[in-house]
């Protein structure tokens, strides 16, 4: 038996945590303040997401976390062996056996199933925040449904770039209402959102949370004659060979050598378990 | 013929200081009118409860609306009367910063309220911005450019110019040409009266400069500590002033 | 015919509030009919109120009690936007100044009463141009601001202002002061064109050869001085 509650947070704390998530879930998009504790993290670290996750683990609960697609990164290791230690559940990094997933800035490739959890790692939940400091102001503008701003960022970005260059945290607008950060995972993820999964978002220094129910409609903002377009890095990944999943570019050498990769971890060995080969694969090219 | 806007007893007091006191007027389709007054004559709150950026304490503030004819703003919902100040109203800050957002560029700027009306066309969207620079005499070729790196008078005229692109049909101004050098005054005045002819505005000018009302406003409004002491065509008041405040000031400044 | 100008019972006071309160009666029952295509003379001596009643038909000073029709509007009682209509449309004024926005060029000073009703810019432009010309204004100042004109010069482009619309009552202050004999002549012209299509004049003119040519009749003003009258 561990000495904490079961993962971490007094009961009364989840009560709370869990009455923000449903309120968030009844009105998609609609950022809930919550009373955000103190972890034992620092902010950025992912806290609210931890919060997030303590709220809705149950102890037949099996949890995957990652971080930027990978399961093997400091932030995802920590966190995953946090909740072993105070909630004794099982984890695991494949996708498909997790029950909730603990994620910072991706989707996972694999398509999400109904009964899974995707909590999100949220550092600033405001969309508007960039172009119009005053929180009074913002709150209002998303009560009122007054989005043109958002546009105005757009605009800049084409205007300074010729195209939309905004490539994460791309804003969306959720159930054709509230306009949403999506947390700054690619923008390639954005069409993923409209899932089976249950979507929640956690951001612990800001103290908010918000959240998509299954199947919420999820529109990425953008111009008639400037289309969103959900863009990857031209390649095929180097060690799978995969055409469509998001890559990470990796300088291999002082040379400038490089390769991409699959930025999920778990999709990634999976093709290569399934004998997916690519061309960086020494390993295994023959 | 319905006024564009109709003021009735309108007050607004600050504890027991009073802001403005029982003011009423109509302003018809198309009229200039200027509100002179000292500093802390009431002014400027007068213009303030009139667009709703305070909230007085008693009047009404009658707008014709497009949809539903006159209106009382103040009774109106806070998202109509966003929207109205977005569409319909237009208002310019004395300050350009205050009226202009600094971080994004002069296209951004004019472009906003088109966005905010649903325009989702960049080309569209640009186009009209050119347009509007074009119209406010600013290169086509700063669209892209920031606020903070035009001069005081460009950045009053981008601000114009980000006001008047949704085609307002009223427009209130705060000491528009205050702080700015006389020439770059002159030919901010000589495009405020084309634009205010070729676009059949009306708007309503706060400032101390009676030479400026003079070549601008058909109408005058003179204040003092709150209350309104005379009224009438502007080159009347000014050349043949009733009320002895009024002597006061015209008395008071240079030839005009 | 009915008249296009009528005065009646007009009274005018200037109340100094920062002097004592002082009250000046500088004008009392003045009348004056004046029919289209007449041109009426104010004389009368320097102060005796010849600008004052000129003002006062133009809204630009406020009658204390009496009415001054003009067309179908009393200026004495009008609203604000009725003299402004009256001004735009009907009623036309050669001042001996001339006031307008710094940097505008003269042809567009010109042009403006048009455009205030509504004509096209290039009708517009090209009445002002024909006028300028007329009025012997070099081709090469119209792109200018007459800020920067000599004295006779702004004048002219006054008179071309005020001319540019076929206004069907005109107010003219001296308008041949300052100018010399080929355009005063040309001004003359003008005011005997207008005359001919029918508008209702009243004007001042210290030069008497000039108020011979083009006046119907003259009325004293000193009639209407509390004081002055014999």
């Amino acid at each position: 038996m561990s000495d904490y509650n079961f993962a971490y947070l007094d009961e009364q704390t989840k009560r709370m945590i869990r009455r923000a998530i449903l309120k968030g879930l009844a009105i998609p998009g609609y950022q809930v303040p919550f009373a955000s504790r103190e972890m034992p993290m620092p902010y950025g670290w992912g806290t609210g997401g931890v919060q997030v996750s303590a709220a809705v683990l149950c102890p037949e609960d099996t949890l995957k976390v990652i971080d930027q697609g990978a399961d093997d990164t400091t932030n995802a290791v920590s966190i995953r062996r946090f909740f072993e230690r105070t909630a004794q559940i099982a984890v695991t990094t494949a996708t498909a056996d997790a029950t909730v997933i603990q994620t910072r800035h991706r989707i996972p490739e694999e398509p999400l199933r109904d009964g899974q959890i995707l909590v999100y790692q949220v550092p600033i939940p405001e969309p508007l925040r960039f172009l119009e400091p005053r929180e009074s102001e913002t709150r209002k503008m998303h009560a009122l449904e007054e989005y043109g701003l958002m546009h105005v960022k757009l605009y800049e970005d084409i205007s300074r770039h010729g195209h939309i260059a905004t490539a994460y945290a791309y804003p969306v607008k959720v159930a054709d209402r509230y306009v949403m950060d999506p947390s700054p995972i690619p923008k390639f993820d954005n069409p993923k959102m409209e899932m089976a999964a249950i979507q929640l978002f956690g951001a612990g220094r800001e103290q908010r949370i918000y959240a998509l129910p299954p199947f919420t409609r999820v529109v990425s903002l953008d111009f008639e004659d400037h289309p969103f377009v959900a863009s990857k890095a031209d390649h095929p990944c180097g060690l799978c060979g995969a055409q469509d999943s998001y890559l990470d570019e990796v300088i291999v050498d002082d040379a400038g050598g490089r390769m991409f990769v699959c930025s999920d971890t778990d999709y990634c060995a999976g093709r290569q378990v399934d004998g997916h080969r690519g061309s960086d694969n020494k390993e295994y090219a023959a | 013929m319905t006024p564009l806007l109709q003021v009735k007893g309108l007050t607004k007091t600050y504890g027991r200081h009073i802001g403005c006191r029982d003011v009423s007027f109509d302003l018809f389709p198309g009229e200039v009118m200027g509100i002179v007054g000292e500093s802390g004559s009431g002014k400027s709150t007068l213009l303030n409860s009139m667009a709703g950026h305070v909230v007085p304490d008693a009047g009404q503030v009658i707008f014709d609306t497009r949809d539903a004819g006159p209106r009382d703003t103040r009774a109106m919902s806070e998202p109509e009367r966003r929207m109205l100040s977005r569409t319909d109203w237009a208002f310019v800050h004395q300050h350009a910063r205050d009226g202009l957002r600094m971080g994004v560029s002069a296209g951004g700027n004019v472009g906003e309220r088109l966005m905010a009306v649903g325009a989702r066309n960049y080309g569209a969207i640009r186009a009209s911005a050119i347009d509007w620079l074009d119209r406010v005499e600013i290169r086509a070729d700063r669209i892209d450019d920031r606020p903070t790196t035009f001069s005081g008078g460009m950045q009053q005229r981008l601000q114009i110019a980000r006001n008047l692109v949704t085609g307002p049909r009223l427009v209130f101004m705060d000491e528009p040409t205050g702080g700015l050098d006389v020439s770059v005054q002159a030919r901010l005045l000589d495009l405020l009266r084309g634009l205010v002819r070729d676009m059949g505005l009306s708007a309503i000018i706060v400032t101390h400069d009676l030479a400026v009302v003079r070549l601008l406003a058909d109408r005058l409004m003179v204040m003092k500590g709150g209350d309104v002491v005379e009224t009438g065509l502007t080159d009347q008041v000014l050349d043949d002033p009733q009320h002895g405040y009024t002597q006061l000031l015209v008395s008071s400044v240079l030839q005009v | 015919m009915d008249a296009m100008i009528e005065i009646s019972d007009l009274t005018k006071t200037f109340t100094l509030h920062n002097q004592g309160g002082a009250v000046i009666e500088v004008m009392r029952d003045a009348a004056l009919s004046v029919a289209p295509g007449e041109c009426v003379g104010l004389v009368g001596a320097s102060g005796a109120g010849k600008s004052t009643l000129m003002r006062m038909i133009y809204g630009n000073y406020l009658a204390a009690s009496g009415r001054i029709i003009v067309g179908d509007v009393d200026v004495a009682t009008a609203a604000p936007r009725e003299i402004l209509a009256l001004r735009r449309e009907t009623l036309g004024y050669v001042s001996q100044f001339l006031r307008v926005v710094p940097r505008v060029p003269t042809l567009d000073v010109v042009a403006e009463p048009l455009l205030a009703l509504g004509v096209p810019e290039a009708t517009a432009q090209a009445r002002a141009a024909d006028l300028l010309a007329q009025l012997n204004i070099p081709r090469t100042l119209w792109r200018l601001s007459p800020t920067t004109f000599s004295g006779g010069e702004q004048q002219r482009v006054n008179i071309a202002r005020g001319f540019a619309h076929d206004y069907p009552a005109l107010l003219l202050d001296e308008p041949t002061a300052s100018l010399d004999a080929r355009n005063r002549a040309v001004v003359l012209d003008l005011i005997l064109a207008a005359k001919a299509r029918g508008a209702a004049i009243v004007g001042i003119f210290h030069d008497t050869e000039a108020r011979d040519q083009v006046c119907d009749r003259t009325i004293d003003v000193a009639r209407f001085t509390p004081g002055m009258a014999a």
